[in-house]
């Protein structure tokens, strides 16, 4: 499978990211006010709502923006790296889950606390790239790892209905649930907040990879093989299906973390809606981002902030959030559409023509 | 019926609307084109059926829920054969869209709450004489009118594709795109009209859902068929009858609770719900599905 139209949209990075992070922030903004005039709804009252529960407030942007943007930052990197060297690993929410499992399972061992949480969030790491391990030996045998991964996402949902009612449940046996993991094996939360420690893996977790994908040699290698895996074998003698399984258990590894983070930093238990499909969101997070691993930060704070805007949203103005999910997915295709249509049309005009489809 | 009637004419009836759409996937996948927006047009078709049924009768909601997968697969086709986007990348995002804008459309246009929409759900269509028949008839001949399109459909796809110029096309565009057009197909409009071929099936499948087995819409109602259908694609290698082989035995796989329930054997219910995806890692493992593919599928057709 190529990855060339990908490789074109790498090298068009936005001039000052900034501005195009701001920019793709008012385009989502007028689309949603567009999509909401449409549906007949009060459009000042119901962004109004949007701004309230994402950056209108110190509490709002710290305990909802923030926390939400953490999965999904660590998700996207998840796919940004699998995507960057053509895997396509549509599976970040099965590893997701997966890594949610490990951690709260390490929770209950006997250990000191802080101990105990660093070996979760290890657990967790290890479980997400567990999971992606069946997909990625698939991949050698010819399975698209597309339909592999979207197996084990089902698979894993199911596991986790099976062992929250099963091995794992709580101790009273009432709720689809595990026990909740006591206070000293939580992420410790910013006083005042409901940020925990996470946010800070995930930026720097987006940081250390940036780097390792620009300048490291694995990361040369990781980009040669998503350019080209046919020039990357016979003209930089790199064995092709090595990267590809090691980005694989990389990026189930940072989706593990995602989870074991979220568990331990915001649910403290496993129960099957956990995840509101952060892993799925985590693919349009890293292609907003354009799979720079630098760039899924603000992506993933643009989702974060989208997502809980639309929960107040949906609270305040009594509009559905499905809005914003046509906004997120209509915000991956435009910026799919860019380099397509500025090399087609110059950049002004191209940008008019993508506003109407 | 018996224990064993029931679960066949559940495996069947579970089996149509992953048929539909793997028929759908088939075709453009033969194409070159691999479309995992096909959830998405299932889910715009059952919309559109949810709709049109309540609006206007069942035979409009079928047309207005072909119509809607089709403009899915429409809108598709115009960003990967036009502006060779990646395949893979716009039908996620396609799926993405399709889930916010069928919740989305169905609270404006059924109230905040969905306001319990009931629509009347189509009867089997019971073929006199055949659907007595032991065992098996009940699962074959008491079906609704969609089992028995999709058979159709899938047969008539195996024809064209195999029998016919226009199948012969087809499939260039899907092996040698550069030699399908210095041949002289017209190898953007066969992919744009084979992926719109695949929506409009997708679009069926959805109109199944809501006018066989739920009788109403409900976000997300898809729930992962569009992406086992292209599982089933996969497991079929690429073969119309292979489809036909494995939309049925998903089809039985997920209708074996019922076979359990009543015999009484007992495995924890989830054992079930994730019993045909794992079932179908096994067989994509098991069999060799390299050299079965389409060669240039997921390309752009300038390579």
């Amino acid at each position: 499978m190529t990855t060339a139209r990908l490789g074109a949209i790498e090298r068009r990075r936005f001039a000052a990211p900034i501005a195009g992070a701001l920019a793709i922030g008012g385009l989502a903004l007028v689309l949603l006010a567009a999509l909401l005039a449409l549906g007949g709804y009060d459009v000042p009252s119901a962004l109004a709502a949007l701004w309230r529960g994402s950056f209108g407030s110190a509490y709002a942007f710290f305990s909802a923006t923030l926390v939400r943007a953490t999965p999904l930052l660590l998700a996207g990197l998840a796919v940004a790296l699998a995507f960057r060297a053509g895997v396509w690993n549509i599976g970040a929410e099965g590893q997701l889950l997966a890594g949610a499992t490990g951690a709260i399972a390490a929770t209950a061992l006997p250990l000191p606390g802080a101990i105990r949480l660093a070996l979760a969030l290890l657990v967790a790491a290890v479980a997400g790239a567990a999971w992606a391990l069946p997909a990625a030996l698939l991949r050698r045998r010819g399975v698209l790892e597309v339909i592999s991964t979207i197996m084990l996402n089902f698979i894993a949902l199911n596991l986790v209905g099976y062992l929250v009612r099963g091995p794992l449940q709580e101790p009273t046996h009432a709720y689809p649930q595990s026990q909740t993991i006591d206070a000293a094996a939580r992420l410790p939360r910013i006083a005042g907040t409901r940020l925990h420690l996470g946010v800070g893996i995930a930026f720097l977790a987006a940081i250390a990879l940036g780097i390792v994908i620009r300048r490291s040699a694995w990361g040369f290698r990781v980009r040669a093989v998503g350019a080209n895996p046919r020039a990357a074998a016979s003209a930089g003698l790199i064995d092709v299906p090595r990267v590809a399984l090691e980005v694989f258990l990389v990026s189930g590894a940072l989706a593990g973390l995602a989870g074991g983070i979220e568990a331990t930093g915001v649910t403290y238990a496993l129960y099957e809606g956990m995840s509101p499909g952060y892993g799925y969101t985590a693919i349009a997070v890293a292609l907003l981002a354009r799979l720079d691993p630098l760039l899924v930060a603000p992506s993933a704070l643009l989702f974060g902030a989208l997502e809980a805007g639309a929960t107040a949203m949906q609270r305040d103005a009594g509009v559905p959030s499905a809005f914003v999910t046509v906004v997120e997915g209509s915000l991956v295709l435009l910026v799919l559409l860019l380099p397509a249509v500025t090399r087609a049309y110059g950049t002004r005009a191209g940008r008019a023509r993508s506003v109407e489809t | 019926m018996s224990v064993n009637e029931e679960f066949l004419a559940a495996a069947v009836r579970t089996a149509t609307p992953l048929l539909l759409a793997a028929t759908g996937e088939l075709v453009v996948e033969r194409a070159g084109l691999i479309y995992v927006g096909i959830e998405g047009s299932i889910l715009a078709g059952a919309l559109a059926a949810a709709a049109g049924g309540w609006a206007l009768g069942s035979a409009t909601a079928v047309a207005l829920a072909i119509v809607a997968g089709a403009l899915m697969a429409a809108l598709f086709a115009l960003f990967v054969v036009n502006w060779e986007t990646e395949q893979i990348v716009t039908g996620t995002a396609i799926t993405l869209v399709a889930t916010g804008a069928t919740a989305a459309l169905y609270h404006v246009l059924f109230g905040p709450e969905g306001a319990g929409l009931r629509i009347p759900v189509i009867r089997p269509t019971v073929v006199p004489g055949l659907s007595a028949i032991p065992i098996v008839g009940g699962a074959l001949f008491a079906q609704s009118v969609f089992t028995y399109a999709a058979v159709v459909a899938i047969v008539a796809v195996w024809w064209g594709l195999a029998r016919t110029h226009l199948g012969l096309a087809l499939r260039a565009c899907g092996e040698r795109p550069a030699a399908a057009r210095a041949a002289g197909v017209a190898t953007g409009w066969m992919r744009g009209g084979a992926a719109i071929c695949a929506g409009a099936l997708g679009g069926a499948a959805g109109a199944s859902l809501v006018l066989v087995q739920s009788g109403t819409f409900a976000e997300g109602m898809s729930a992962g068929r569009g992406f086992i259908a292209i599982a089933i694609v996969a497991l079929g290698r690429w073969r119309a009858g292979g489809v036909l082989v494995a939309a049925l035995a998903f089809g039985a796989a997920s209708a074996l609770q019922y076979l359990f329930q009543a015999r009484g054997w007992t495995l924890p219910y989830q054992a079930f719900l994730a019993l045909p995806y794992l079932a179908t890692l096994v067989a994509l493992a098991t069999t060799r599905a390299r050299g079965a593919a389409p060669a240039a599928l997921g390309q752009p057709e300038t390579e």
